[in-house]
């Protein structure tokens, strides 16, 4: 591999791994929230968290754009209040990629929080634990294939984001150019072809590897829950 | 110790409409399927949440019209029909899981002696998928006794085992109210379990509670007699059973003369005659005085008997009760064979 096609790889790696990182908390609780809470607004809530599945992901891309961008409400606010920028950055494409990997995410979350027995938690309240307790001794480690699971389709995703990224951070090298943004660039200039290859073989490759892990993992958790 | 409940409430066609006291000891919720008596355990836990009443231990207030605590404020061990261990847990995770939430000073267990009272000590580093049913309740009992509860709550934890593991958890239940002389209320519906464990037992149907009182005497069905083991024949493996007003024998009881026990006699293997029959296969003929006599069936009656101290029901067709012109005040023999008092109808007092 040459030194770009390994800085591309790299902030590859970097912004899904930063995606999947931010999703966890927020898929965790949208997940805990749509499988156990009982509130008004609940159907709404699900669909605008499903949303990223089905709108074309240029839509999202210019939505975070609008909101994020440079003159967007929410990126002017962090930008004077925390100095943290997303426009045309790397936390851009991982804010997007991250987006676009929540539902996957709250999907087997939530359906690993809703196969917990809710009478173990009830023994647990029992026995003295509080909510917040209940969740992190009970809850949580009896879901934690699900959402290991969940966390590992949000990386995947992320790998293979390129409409919102593209339309939200833009395809600056170095910076935003992660794998299928810098394949659409080659593309998209006279001879790159032998290049896309490489990088399209690289993304093969790591999403083989990605797959593998995701079944050595479900594997070993198997195992553990037997013995 | 009192606890008192009263609880009203609806769950969808059902209505739930019971007021009761517990006191010391052992108190069974005695019912068939159906009669809210696992709901009532739930409202007493905190799991379920009545629409009126009021729910207290003592003079501390679990639920009234202004007041709800959570099932964590409540400190009361629930022992579930099917356990409820955590699975992700081995076995000393589980019995620990609660101590961690009562304060120190409040341990009067410890974990050394609910190891030894319910034998877990070997099992300590198991999971529970590989404990056996019976096991796994052990585990349960002393889980909810780790967390220094003011009152255990069981939900039939003998329902989902076979006969052998029953009289095994039935034996470590008797233990836990011998020597803690913690309260429980014990809900059931077998009448075996009732008049080994309890004290005193609240009858429950369609929701509303039908009877209640001392187990001795308040059993639908039957009798339960106190009683003390006078003499162990082991040549014939019976044992003399002493109550006040007389004495009978009962086949292979486990327990060792001068230990009392409780015996219940079921109506129908009680026969009544008004003469004393000789040549009889039946050990156990004891004179009495008919009290009163009930109706039970298009074809039978419950004639309540005393035995000059202990009371006993016979329950005989219409036809016998016209043949022998039974009525209160008439001095009668009972008649009952020992086979029909064995070991499941003999509870250790």
């Amino acid at each position: 591999m040459t030194a770009v096609e390994i800085d591309i790889l790299l902030l590859s790696l970097k912004v899904a791994f930063w995606a999947m990182l931010g999703v966890l908390p927020v898929a965790l609780a949208l997940a805990y929230l749509l499988a156990r809470g009982g509130f008004p607004g609940k159907a709404l809530l699900d669909a605008v968290v499903n949303l990223p599945l089905v709108l074309p992901p240029v839509v999202m891309g210019y939505l975070l754009l609008a909101a994020f961008g440079r003159n967007g409400a929410i990126g002017t606010f962090l930008d004077q209040h925390f100095g943290v920028t997303f426009a045309f950055r790397w936390t851009g494409a991982a804010l997007a990629a991250g987006i676009m990997g929540l539902p996957l995410a709250v999907r087997a979350m939530r359906q690993a929080i809703e196969a917990v027995d809710q009478r173990l938690e009830a023994a647990a309240a029992t026995l003295g634990a509080s909510p917040a307790w209940i969740f992190a001794t009970v809850t949580l480690p009896l879901a934690v294939p699900g959402i290991l699971n969940g966390l590992l389709l949000a990386f995947g995703r992320s790998l293979g984001e390129f409409g919102a990224t593209i339309t939200f951070v833009s395809n600056i090298p170095g910076e935003t150019q992660t794998l299928p943004l810098a394949i659409y660039g080659l593309t998209q200039v006279p001879g790159g072809d032998a290049q896309a290859w490489r990088l399209c073989l690289l993304s093969i490759a790591l999403s083989l590897a990605a797959l593998l892990a995701s079944e050595w993992l479900s594997g070993a958790l198997k195992r553990r829950a037997q013995t | 110790m009192t606890l008192d409940v009263r609880i009203g409430m609806r769950l969808g066609d059902f209505a739930l409409d019971v007021a009761f006291a517990a006191g010391n000891g052992v108190t069974a919720l005695f019912g068939p399927s159906g009669s809210g008596k696992t709901s009532v355990l739930n409202a007493i836990a905190g799991l379920l949440k009545p629409a009126s009443g009021r729910i207290a231990l003592d003079d501390r207030v679990f639920f009234d019209g202004r007041t709800w605590l959570a099932p964590r404020e409540r400190r009361i061990g629930y022992v579930f029909q099917e356990a409820r261990l955590l699975p992700h847990l081995n076995v000393r995770q589980n019995l620990l899981y609660g101590r961690f939430f009562s304060p120190e000073r409040e341990h009067p267990v410890e974990l050394d002696r609910v190891l030894e009272l319910l034998d877990l000590a070997r099992l300590l580093s198991r999971r529970p998928q590989n404990l056996s049913g019976g096991e796994k309740q052990r585990v349960a009992i002393g889980r909810a006794l780790l967390a220094s509860p003011r009152l255990m709550l069981m939900d039939e934890p003998l329902a989902s085992l076979d006969a052998s593991r029953k009289a095994e958890i039935l034996y470590y239940i008797e233990r836990l109210r011998d020597e803690l002389g913690l309260p429980m209320v014990f809900v059931s519906h077998s009448v075996e379990e009732v008049v080994r464990l309890a004290d005193t037992v609240v009858v429950l149907a369609e929701g509303k509670v039908a009877d209640r009182g001392s187990v001795v005497g308040h059993l639908q069905g039957g009798a339960v007699i106190e009683s003390t083991v006078a003499e162990q024949d082991l040549r014939w493996g019976l044992a003399r059973l002493q109550f006040a007003g007389g004495s009978l024998y009962a086949a292979d009881v486990n327990a060792l003369v001068g230990e009392r026990v409780r015996v219940r006699v079921r109506a129908q293997d009680v026969a009544l005659a008004t003469v004393r029959p000789a040549s009889l296969s039946m050990l156990n003929v004891l004179p009495a005085t008919v009290k009163s006599i009930a109706d039970a069936a298009a074809s039978s009656v419950d004639v309540q008997l005393d035995l000059g101290g202990a009371e006993l029901v016979a329950r005989i067709t219409r036809k016998s009760l016209a043949e022998l012109g039974l009525a209160p005040g008439k001095p009668v023999f009972a008649l009952i064979k020992s086979v029909a008092i064995d070991r499941v109808s003999v509870g250790y007092a």
